[in-house]
């Protein structure tokens, strides 16, 4: 479980994320929505290890783990996605997977030429890895490819493979939805809510699609402001006056948002905080 | 018979020449290379690491010579190679633990770490001075022609002479195995891949099973064991001279920046485009013009540029890459 007490993040004057306490229970999809600016990929990346909190706690099952750095939380299991997605461009998508177990024999200049045998075998059993968790993902054909030549949606698939190459915790996923066909969205939801159920991968995600986020995601945390406004599951989650309110402005209906995106992130662009927690983050919001 | 006289000359002073002079190039522009697309800075200090390396093997090689060893035919430096390259790795690493490490960390502008290492650039030059003097050496030994003057004319009876040095041969040769093992080591191995992987997104690599200080370790001693043959190979064709490897900086850079800088494959193509292009002009072809058109002698030499030039040309390339094609040929990666 990890749990967020208190959490403050400043940006100069600007408090991008004001006094947030979460809980993410073990087993759990987690939605973490709000406007733009809400302060959700900065609290992201306070509990990532990206920035350190100005004040508050973050525990991972009863440890501490306040401003450990991205490298660290990775070991103990915590992982990320990223907003835009990242990859090794000019590394095959298999090799891509293949290079995100720690502590390989290969890493190192005298094995790489005095203990070939034992670089082999290890992998040999990466590879078979890899193409399992390219099976799972249905990106089985795409084993050989450039990752720097896939699509949108295909890269963030990569990025959820990334995570199954490892023994995972829990997962922080950045909007997977951002820039993703409908199709393709849907095969990633599946993947999520299959690693959830068949091997008890704890998720966060954060997506604006709010379909999306009331197939997969019990419980829904909203935040504004800084601020976590409301927390419980999707179907109240969307009933509730003052997220309605906070998170779509007044007068919009979430059918219509969900349909025209794109269109009300816009609008709310203007209208709500300035998305400084956003844009703080990994390349802004999408 | 006149033009194969003409492809003679040609080949005996324009193409021997810049290919040997071209491999060393490409030597020395694969380290400035890694060092961009690693650790994302253009390393001036390159071509005093490249003096600093070769100044240990000459001091090797003369230990070796003392104790009477020989390599035949060969140059007694090839024995001394290994020992270089290990002092230059150590050179570099206590550079980066002492120095960049510390930029690193607070996560200096690129222009910042181009800067420091102009200062160790400075300090390796001085440091290279009192290793080894500031006089020229040669320190080639062994066998000097494979083919002399001499056994080609008795070999083909041609008036035309053509010569290939020992050194040459040696340069080419030693040349395309570190650039085989090089591009195996990037592409196949899990330590040239996780470098290219930290080359491609780093903060990806911080995220993976990537230890960023064990890449930057491993870049560092690649690029001695490069810099280390690159200057040996050069000091054996020519000579040695702190100052002319101070120089050299300025070909190698524009090989790197021509090829595509931080491409591994366009340091190479840019080392032979320099080499050619500064050996093509600065050659005098008025006996290739000679016996290409019967019954012409030109009175001048044909040559467009002085020797004294030479760096003038890697000088009008840089410019008309950055200006033109800034990415060069192989698209490498601007930061």
């Amino acid at each position: 479980m990890i749990r967020v007490e208190n959490l403050v993040k400043s940006f100069g004057g600007f408090r991008a994320v004001d006094n947030a306490s979460i809980e993410i229970a073990t087993g759990s999809i987690t939605g973490l929505v709000g406007p733009n600016g809400a302060g959700k990929s900065t609290l992201f990346n306070v509990i990532a290890g990206v920035h350190a909190p100005t004040s508050g706690r973050v525990t991972m099952d009863g440890e501490d783990i306040t401003g450990l750095t991205p490298h660290q939380l990775f070991h103990k299991g915590l992982l990320r996605t990223f907003q835009i997605a990242h990859e090794f461009p000019t590394l095959s998508v298999r090799e891509n997977l293949m290079m995100v177990p720690e502590g390989q024999a290969g890493e190192t200049l005298w094995n790489t030429w005095f203990a070939r045998g034992r670089i082999r075998a290890e992998e040999e059993a990466l590879r078979r890895k890899a193409d399992e968790v390219l099976d799972f993902l249905t990106i089985s054909h795409l084993a050989e490819e450039k990752a720097g030549n896939l699509s949108g949606g295909q890269k963030k698939l990569l990025e959820l493979g990334r995570t199954m190459m490892v023994e995972a915790k829990i997962v922080f996923l950045d909007e997977v939805g951002a820039g993703v066909n409908r199709t393709l969205l849907n095969t990633i939801g599946d993947a999520i809510v299959r690693l959830n159920r068949e091997r008890g991968y704890t998720f966060c995600v954060i997506e604006h699609d709010m379909d999306f986020i009331g197939r997969l995601c019990d419980p829904v945390i909203v935040m504004a402001e800084g601020r976590v406004l409301a927390e419980g599951p999707a179907d109240h989650i969307m009933e509730n006056e003052a997220v309605i309110e906070a998170y779509l402005g007044t007068g919009l209906k979430n059918k219509v948002l969900a349909e025209e995106r794109a269109e009300a992130a816009a609008g709310e662009d203007l209208g709500a905080q300035p998305g400084l927690g956003d844009r703080a983050g990994k390349g802004g919001d999408a | 018979m006149e033009l194969l006289n003409a492809l003679v000359a040609l080949t005996n002073y324009v193409i021997i020449p810049a290919t040997s002079y071209g491999a060393q190039l490409a030597l020395g522009a694969l380290g400035v290379t890694l060092i961009y697309a690693v650790l994302r800075f253009s390393n001036f200090a390159h071509g005093d690491t490249m003096a600093f390396g070769t100044g240990v093997v000459i001091l090797v090689t003369w230990g070796l010579q003392a104790l009477g060893v020989s390599l035949g035919p060969l140059p007694v430096a090839l024995l001394a190679l290994p020992v270089g390259i290990a002092a230059t790795a150590l050179l570099l690493l206590g550079t980066d633990r002492v120095v960049y490490r510390y930029y690193r960390g607070i996560r200096a502008a690129p222009v910042v770490l181009v800067m420091v290492s102009v200062g160790v650039m400075f300090i390796m030059n001085a440091l290279t001075r009192f290793l080894i003097g500031v006089d020229q050496i040669d320190f080639a030994d062994g066998e000097r022609f494979i083919i002399s003057a001499r056994t080609w004319n008795q070999m083909t009876g041609m008036r035309e002479p053509l010569t290939l040095r020992t050194t040459q041969a040696i340069t080419v040769v030693t040349a395309a195995l570190v650039v085989v093992a090089l591009f195996w080591f990037l592409n196949r191995t899990r330590t040239g891949k996780s470098m290219r992987a930290f080359s491609d997104n780093e903060d990806l690599a911080l995220l993976s099973g990537i230890d960023p200080d064990r890449v930057v370790r491993v870049t560092w001693i690649i690029t001695a064991a490069l810099a280390t043959v690159a200057g040996t190979l050069y000091g054996l064709d020519k000579s040695f001279k702190a100052f002319t490897y101070f120089q050299i900086v300025l070909p190698i850079f524009a090989s790197a920046i021509v090829g595509g800088i931080g491409n591994p494959v366009g340091a190479i193509a840019g080392g032979f485009i320099i080499s050619f292009s500064e050996v093509g002009l600065t050659y005098a072809w008025k006996k290739v013009a000679g016996y290409l058109i019967p019954g012409w002698q030109p009175d001048g030499l044909l040559q467009l540029l002085s020797t004294d030039y030479k760096f003038a040309v890697s000088f009008v390339i840089l410019l008309l890459v950055l200006i033109f094609r800034p990415t060069g040929i192989f698209r490498g990666k601007v930061v």
